[in-house]
């Protein structure tokens, strides 16, 4: 059953192709582009900065504000711009899957702002952005315990299969995707959609973490890359 | 057991050794283990592990000298941009003393200043100061931004790199411990400097930089090479520092303020050489800076 080929080809272990490049925009503290099969996703982090917003300011800690953005020309239908149900959603989870990696104890009554902005989505954008913003983080030099990955599972013609298309989430069966911080492979945001039964949740959460250490690899490259050379 | 070796590039979350080893600055311990928090240079003590950051933001520490512009005027004093997460405030009294003046006749929103910070409160505010050489607005002249942890490199051993540049742009340079340099000069020697801070901010860890900076800034000034042979006294001086080390320099700098803030952590057993101490401290400081060649002993004995 391993061997059972994908829509796209792939195997049901399988990632889709992936490129990260860290520190891409000038004016920002940090940056990183990352392109997954059809995602392409622009991270933007300012900060630590001075909070502007009192009631945010923590008095022996740091806070991050996270925005997950949509283009209009993202997908094929245009998608109305602004914030919506989904956005807001992806935006809180995204900020809370990073939080517990980050050690903002040594910026107190600052803040940290990280702009997400999706050019193009082909599924997996919510994985995707957690996985460049953090690269960004890394690249804005906040100290952090490591640096954290985002990947989804999932079941697709009664298949667990790792990193969904657009087309496996929308007609597959369900979608679990995770984030992690691959050292000590804490888990920091687990959300599922869909049905599954015990064994499959076990199957797809132990698939997704294998695949966040692939990608974990591929942000620590970009970082090394982007570092080495200069 | 270690797992890297001394300047090599580490990221955040890679573990650097197991327990016989102690954590430093830019990194944590965790489950018997030394990891890195930052991305940066290894710089290997002993048996203390620290992380150099590539990137980072200023945070104030007293005795610092930095660039300032100001954000706003208030009754009693001004708010003052140092670059960093941490606003800056100049009191009113550190201006005028007790004399009662129009705050925004002296500085007023917009005017770039150069400071000192003076305390450095529980909330990490910095209270800044003028005492000292040179401290004032500035008038003219352009501002570039660097990395704070690049500065060490701008000003090189001693000064070399920064008084170099000096000579040969016949600008004025003054450098700030936040990241912000003020270049004034010819308009075009201005955009020229600007332009070499910024080649040696990108290129600060690589060793024999002053000379490559020599050459680039000859070569765009007088339009040929500097001369391979240096008869004369003064070329000589600017030949010396040929195998410096950006990192070396670093840790030097670190190591410093760490005793630094070790003598002040430390009752003081003898004031006396506590203040031949902090004499020494302040020279040596004053030298690697070189910014105006402030003698601020003094202003620090009083402040001790």
């Amino acid at each position: 059953m391993s061997e059972m080929i994908r829509e796209d080809g792939r195997k049901f272990n399988e990632l889709r192709p992936i490129k990260i490049e860290a520190g891409v925009l000038e004016r920002a503290d940090g940056s990183a582009y990352l392109e997954v099969g059809g995602n392409k996703i622009l991270v933007a982090v300012y900060g630590p900065r001075e909070s502007y917003i009192r009631r945010l300011l923590e008095p022996n800690s740091g806070v991050i504000r996270c925005r997950y953005n949509m283009a209009p020309f993202s997908v094929d239908d245009r998608k109305r711009p602004g914030p919506d149900r989904r956005s807001s959603e992806i935006s809180k989870i995204t900020a809370d899957a990073l939080r517990p990696a980050l050690m903002l104890e040594n910026y107190p009554r600052s803040m940290i702002d990280i702009y997400i902005e999706v050019i193009e989505a082909e599924g997996g954008t919510r994985c995707a952005g957690i996985t460049a913003a953090a690269v960004a983080l890394v690249d804005a030099g906040v100290p952090m315990k490591d640096i954290v990955v985002g990947c989804a599972a999932g079941k697709v013609n009664d298949e667990i299969v790792l990193d969904l298309s657009e087309v496996e989430d929308k007609e597959g069966q369900a979608d679990v995707p995770i984030a992690m911080m691959p050292r000590t492979g804490e888990i920091t945001l687990l959300q599922s959609d869909g049905d599954l039964t015990e064994e499959e949740f076990a199957k797809a959460i132990d698939l997704a973490m294998e695949g966040c250490r692939q990608v974990s690899e591929l942000q620590k490259e970009a970082l090394m890359k982007k570092y080495s050379t200069e | 057991m270690i797992y890297v070796e001394n300047k090599d590039l580490v990221i955040p979350g890679q573990i650097l050794s197991d327990d016989e080893y102690y954590s430093g600055r830019g990194t944590f311990k965790e489950n018997g283990k030394v990891c890195s928090s930052l991305i940066g240079l290894v710089s290997l003590r002993n048996k203390k592990i620290r992380v150099i950051p590539l990137k980072s933001k200023y945070v104030p520490k007293k005795g610092d000298v930095v660039i300032g512009k100001i954000n706003d005027v208030r009754f009693s004093m001004w708010d003052v941009d140092i670059n960093s997460p941490y606003s800056g405030i100049l009191p009113a009294f550190e201006v005028f003393g007790r004399e009662k003046k129009e705050l925004n006749k002296v500085y007023d929103v917009g005017d770039v200043l150069f400071l000192r910070v003076v305390d450095v409160d529980e909330i990490k505010k910095a209270k800044l100061g003028l005492k000292g050489r040179g401290m004032g607005k500035f008038k003219g002249g352009i501002i570039v931004d660097i990395a704070p942890t690049k500065v060490p490199r701008l000003i090189g051993k001693k000064g070399s790199m920064i008084n170099m540049i000096k000579d040969k742009t016949n600008c004025k340079i003054v450098v700030g411990q936040n990241g912000l340099v003020w270049v004034k000069g010819d308009e075009d020697m201005e955009q020229l400097t600007k332009n070499i801070i910024h080649l040696i901010e990108a290129e600060a860890h690589t060793s024999g930089l002053t000379n490559k900076i020599k050459n680039k800034l000859y070569l765009a000034i007088d339009g040929e090479l500097p001369p391979e042979e240096t008869p004369k006294e003064e070329e000589f001086v600017l030949e010396k520092p040929k195998l410096q080390n950006f990192k070396e320099e670093l840790e030097q700098e670190e190591r410093e303020a760490e005793e630094k803030e070790e003598k002040e952590k430390e009752d003081k057993p003898n004031i006396a050489e506590v203040i031949e101490e902090l004499r020494k401290k302040t020279k040596n400081k004053d030298n690697s800076l070189s910014l105006g060649g402030n003698s601020n002993n003094s202003f620090i004995l009083n402040n001790k």
